[in-house]
């Protein structure tokens, strides 16, 4: 018996180590550890041997099987490891192809800009304001004191509906019709396209997009207005950015200035974006005129503010190296997809 | 306005260097537009003499000439001028020399014989026959006298100038002069300025005020009037001095009078002109408005029709000038004039503007006067312009001055309160230093009373405020202290409407869309492009009355011919396919002619072409639909009203019974005329209708317990059946279970009878309660399959 049970066992071994396919392992444990198999068949005979014998052989028995079960194990494993590897070489696929097209939409770089603008205001506690584009000239000119017959409004090459009414030449208007609603305090910016009867060409377009602010409260300072902006330009430029205020004229602000950042392109060397200054002008800002409080209805013993444009096609074409402002009105996918 | 350094530094003692002063003064409220070192980058031209020339040996059209440069030994030096002869002084370019224009000269051959150099025109040394009336035309400019060899041609003739540009803001009228930027350029650096001494010989005969009259008819728009005359003119060139300043500040040298009433504009800010006092009759000058259809022929030959709002200089018999603008050809002054009225007037300035516009003549005068000038200047400007007279021997000056100033410019106070200042700019100014910097501006000042008197040529002086900018300026806004606004905290967030407007955007562009920007005004040709009937309303525009031109000229009433525009653009390119967006406003006007602002509407417009069709369009419709909490309440109907649509391929989109946009393939000929030579496919929604039903709500749906069963029909209809009317009726009839119902086949073809089509639905039942069984959904699916026989006609199919 003894010698079966080795013949098994060694059969057993080899067999499973020479399986090449988990079918066989199935096969092969039918086989010999089945109901009906080898081992089986021999352990029925064990009535058979002597009391002394039986736990000796059946010590034996078990040792076999245990090791058959054991081959077993390693030899599915080892089969399963290799069916794996033969599939995933199989299954190679040239992953140079080039990927399944998904729709791919974007937008436009000035609302991207327009966005941006919004959002870093909206994070100082500015809400976003509209108005319409056509206006009447009470809010476009009068209300920000600029009087009929006042040359800005010659400057500003404004295109008229009729003599009441016309196309906006500034987002301004927006900043009187919010302090009309006599809210206070008042901290909005207002984005929207504007209307100058500019010829088009590479830097002029008759219709073109401006962002404006205005801060009204309490004991509203020239610091704070400096503050407010140049936050505001770090956030669109990057910390390292520089402001330098510049005194200027502006109808509805005293005093007015013109804010400049140090050169995104250079930081402030001197280069081609900037023409050598190291800096790039980017709004026009001031305290909101005493005249302009009053009009709209505020007390400017009790309140003072600020108010700020800027020309948001510019900012736009400078970050983008975009050097004709057409581009942006003919929509052509292929300038689009790039944004 | 142009500023030669030099010359301004006559009033002010500047000593910083150009970069530096240019940022100086920009930071104290001049603004620089830009500044050139005038003849700053020539080099290496000096003085020569002619000692020999000889013909050249290989080329007929050029001489060699033999040169003694002041450079130890003679140079040989090849030119093809003819003007110079042996023993001429010339300008000679030595090698390596620097022309004006930026031209580099080196030694090399000309036709085999080496030129050690150039000699060189008044051209070359960036001037022309303006500055130098003795330079010929088209040769080397020959000195008119010996000069010492080899020296610095730029510093002999004096050519250089540093010439600063200076943007003059409309508030500044007193800054649009040499004096004006000097007192600026003093303050700055807290150094002295001094006004020119005017004095007046007055050496000729006579009595001013017996030679000339003045009568101002319309004292409004003309507060003064100022004349002098100046007798035995002797009209010549002006002094090279004065041509070199007049063309350092961009103006062209004429003749002494007409130089200097340039010279005093540019250097007080005060226009002048010069009439020939012969041809003004009876000497009688009258300030009035103009006649009805009167005309006038100006300086420059041209003649100019006239209205009553303008103001003209007249005699008893004609117009002479138009105030302000331009003098009149019959007045000017000629060679043999004997006698010269100097006029320094003030005019209204919205006039002078106004005037100048309706005649088409914007000119320097113009342009100062329009600014509103201080009245106080014209009198000193034209005692100015007769002492120079005097000193250029220009003619003689009649003593007595004819002023006549009706309308009176004081000086005017203001009180001001340093706390209130530094409360408004945040700083900490103190009142000594406020003091200071009123008096470096010429304003007189009450320390006690804070109070300060205004010169009237600062009319932008009008409050305190206007007075904390000098403040501020002067002691340097970049010295005001950064700080973050404290006061009432308040939100940043958006609106509803654009946070939906914001969504609907996303979603456009998840689906693909780019986002584009056009026009909001367009031509009135294009409602013919679009086959719009001539009595629609879309006609009805809000037109520009000064437009850029036809194309141009109304504000859009439909939101998408931009993109369509954009989508031919996109064709013609041979891009194979676009897909664009757009949030933009339409305007439709109220009432014609407008009395109150027209309805602004925001619409979304999307156009598309290229592996798209309209069902891709309608997809994404139907997205945004779901997005916005809308699809359940969203239909599409046939809608063929839209003349620039395809009547069989157009939907409009309807939410509780109100049309809100629509989609669908644009009209072929409307494609044609856009000329987008494939199908292309547009959208058009409202936004304030997609705002007002946009639901964002969301109440979550408990997840089914329980399995759905589903049945699959075919059926046979006529092929103008409807998916949707077939999906009515199978909600209709569908009993309580039915959940959804899905259409998943669509068939014409060989099998099928002609004129019909085949329609496959799968329709789900559900109970939250229990688990379905065939008998739960027998009757509804009885009735469904009854109604669609009975009114539909439909045959169901084996399935």
């Amino acid at each position: 018996m003894r010698e079966q049970l080795k013949r098994i066992h060694d059969m057993a071994l080899q067999a499973f180590q020479e399986a090449t396919e988990i079918k066989d392992i199935d096969d092969l444990k039918v086989k010999y550890l089945g109901k009906k198999g080898e081992l089986t068949a021999i352990l029925k005979e064990m009535g058979k041997l002597s009391a002394e014998e039986r736990p000796v052989i059946g010590q034996i028995a078990n040792e076999v099987r245990q090791d058959i079960e054991r081959v077993l194990e390693d030899s599915k494993k080892r089969l399963e490891a290799a069916e794996m590897a033969y599939r995933l070489e199989k299954e190679k696929i040239d992953v140079t192809m080039p990927g399944k097209a998904r729709p791919e939409g974007h937008k436009h770089p000035m609302s991207i800009v327009i966005d941006e603008i919004c959002n870093i205001f909206m994070g100082m506690g500015y809400e976003v304001a509209d108005g319409p584009e056509i206006e009447k000239d009470y809010y476009n000119f009068e209300a920000l004191n600029i009087p009929a017959n006042h040359p800005a409004k010659d400057e500003q090459d404004t295109f008229y509906i009729n003599g009441d009414i016309l196309l906006r030449t500034q987002t301004s208007p927006v900043q009187v019709r919010t302090m009309e609603k006599g809210k206070l305090p008042i901290r909005m910016v207002c984005p929207g396209a504007v209307y100058r009867s500019d010829e088009v060409d590479a830097t002029h377009s008759p219709v073109f997009h401006q962002l404006e602010g205005m801060v009204i409260d309490k004991n509203v300072t020239m610091g704070d207005l400096k503050g407010a902006l140049a936050v505001f330009a770090k956030e669109l430029f990057g910390e390292d950015t520089k402001v330098r205020f510049r005194p200027h004229h502006f109808p509805f602000t005293e005093p007015s200035a013109e804010m400049d950042v140090s050169c995104f392109a250079c930081g402030g060397e001197g280069c081609r974006v900037c023409k050598g200054e190291g800096y790039i002008e980017l709004l026009g800002c001031g305290m909101v005129h005493p005249k302009v409080l009053k009009m709209s209805g505020i007390d400017p013993e009790e309140y003072s503010g600020f108010a700020f444009g800027m020309g948001l096609e510019r900012v736009a074409m400078q970050r983008y190296g975009i050097t004709d402002l057409r581009l942006l009105f003919e929509n052509d996918m292929k300038f689009l997809k790039q944004f | 306005m142009d500023i030669p350094m030099s010359w301004l530094k006559e009033y002010t003692p500047v000593t910083a260097d150009l970069k530096d002063f240019v940022e100086d003064i920009t930071l104290t409220g001049s603004k620089v537009e830009g500044y050139t070192s005038v003849a700053g980058s020539i080099k290496n031209i000096v003085t020569g003499h002619i000692k020999a020339i000889e013909k050249h040996p290989d080329a007929d059209k050029l001489v060699v000439c033999t040169i003694d440069a002041g450079q130890g030994k003679d140079l040989t030096i090849v030119t093809g001028a003819t003007n110079v002869r042996v023993g001429d002084f010339v300008p000679v370019a030595l090698d390596g020399a620097v022309l004006a224009d930026g031209k580099e000269i080196h030694t090399g051959a000309l036709r085999g014989v080496t030129s050690e150099g150039m000699l060189c025109s008044v051209e070359e040394l960036g001037c022309d026959r303006h500055d130098f009336p003795d330079a010929p035309e088209n040769g080397i400019y020959i000195f008119p006298q010996a000069v010492e060899l080899g020296k610095d041609v730029v510093d002999l003739l004096d050519l250089h100038d540093d010439v600063v540009e200076f943007e003059i803001t409309s508030n500044r009228p007193d800054c649009f002069s040499i004096l004006g930027i000097a007192r600026e350029a003093a303050a700055t650096y807290k150094i002295p300025f001094r006004y020119p001494e005017i004095t007046v010989k007055e050496e000729a005969a006579g009595c001013a005020e017996d030679m000339v009259k003045v009568d101002i008819e319309n004292p409004a728009l003309c507060p003064r009037y100022v004349a002098r005359v100046v007798k035995n003119v002797k009209i010549e060139p002006s002094p090279r001095w004065m041509r070199k300043r007049l063309r350092m500040a961009g103006v062209r040298p004429i003749n002494n009078i007409v130089d200097i009433t340039n010279y005093v504009m540019l250097e007080m800010g005060q226009p002048m002109h010069a009439f020939s006092i012969e041809t003004i009759k009876d000497r009688h000058i009258i300030v009035r408005n103009a006649k009805e259809g009167e005309k006038i022929t100006t300086l420059d030959g041209v003649e100019r029709n006239l209205d009553p709002s303008m103001l003209v200089i007249a005699d008893p018999e004609k117009a002479v000038a138009v105030a302000g603008v331009m003098g009149g050809e019959n007045s000017m002054i000629v060679e043999g004039s004997e006698a010269v009225l100097f006029e320094s007037a003030n005019f209204d300035g919205p006039n002078v503007r106004i005037t100048a516009k309706k005649v088409g003549l914007r000119t320097d005068a113009s342009s100062k006067f329009e600014k509103g000038l201080d009245p106080n200047l014209a009198l000193e400007a034209v005692n100015r312009a007769v002492q120079l007279v005097e000193l250029l021997g220009a003619g003689e000056v009649v003593p007595g001055i004819v002023d006549n100033y009706p309308n009176k410019r004081t000086s005017w106070e203001l009180s001001y309160s340093p706390e209130w200042i530094n409360r408004f700019l945040g700083t900490d100014i103190s009142e000594k230093q406020m003091q200071e910097i009123f008096e470096r501006i010429e304003l007189k000042v009450d320390p006690v009373n804070h109070k300060v008197m205004v010169p009237t040529f600062r009319p932008d002086l009008e409050a305190q405020a206007d007075l904390a900018e000098e403040i501020a300026r002067f002691y340097g806004y970049d010295k005001i202290e950064a700080t973050l606004a404290s006061g009432t905290p308040t939100v940043g967030k958006k609106t509803y409407e654009q946070a939906i407007t914001a969504l609907v955007k996303d979603t456009m562009i998840a689906e693909g869309l780019c986002e584009a920007m056009t026009y909001s005004f367009e031509s009135p040709k294009v409602f013919d492009k679009l086959l719009i009937p001539a009595d629609s309303e879309l006609r009805k525009t809000v037109t520009i009355s000064n437009p850029l031109g036809e194309d141009f000229s109304v504000m859009r009433t439909v939101s998408f011919n931009g993109i369509l525009n954009s989508l031919a653009t996109n064709y013609n390119r041979r891009n194979e396919s676009a897909a664009l967006f757009e949030i933009a406003r339409i305007y439709i006007p109220k009432a014609l002619p407008l009395t109150e602002l027209p309805h602004e509407i925001p619409t979304l417009t999307m156009g598309l072409y290229g592996n798209m069709d309209f069902y891709d369009l309608k997809g994404i419709i139907e997205h945004l639909m779901h997005v916005l909490g809308m699809d359940k309440v969203t239909e599409y109907v046939p809608d063929k009203s839209y003349s620039w649509m395809h009547p069989g391929r157009t939907a409009s989109v309807v939410i509780h019974g109100e049309k809100i946009g629509y989609l669908g393939e644009v009209h072929p000929a409307v494609a044609k005329n856009y000329e987008i030579g494939t199908r292309a496919y547009l959208a058009v929604l409202d936004m304030e209708k997609v705002i007002a039903h946009a639901n964002r709500t969301v109440i979550y749906q408990a997840l089914p317990k329980f399995p759905a069963i589903t049945r699959d029909i075919a059926m046979l209809v006529k092929e103008d059946v409807t998916v949707k009317q077939i999906a009515d009726i199978i909600k209709k009839n569908g009993g309580d279970y039915l959940e959804d119902l899905k259409l998943f086949d669509v068939y014409q073809g060989e099998q099928i009878e002609a004129g019909h089509k085949s329609v496959a639905y799968s329709i789900s039942f559900r109970s939250t309660e229990k688990t379905l069984a065939d008998s739960d959904i027998a009757g509804a699916m009885e009735a469904i399959l009854k109604g669609l026989a009975e009114e539909l006609d439909a045959q169901l199919r084996d399935k």
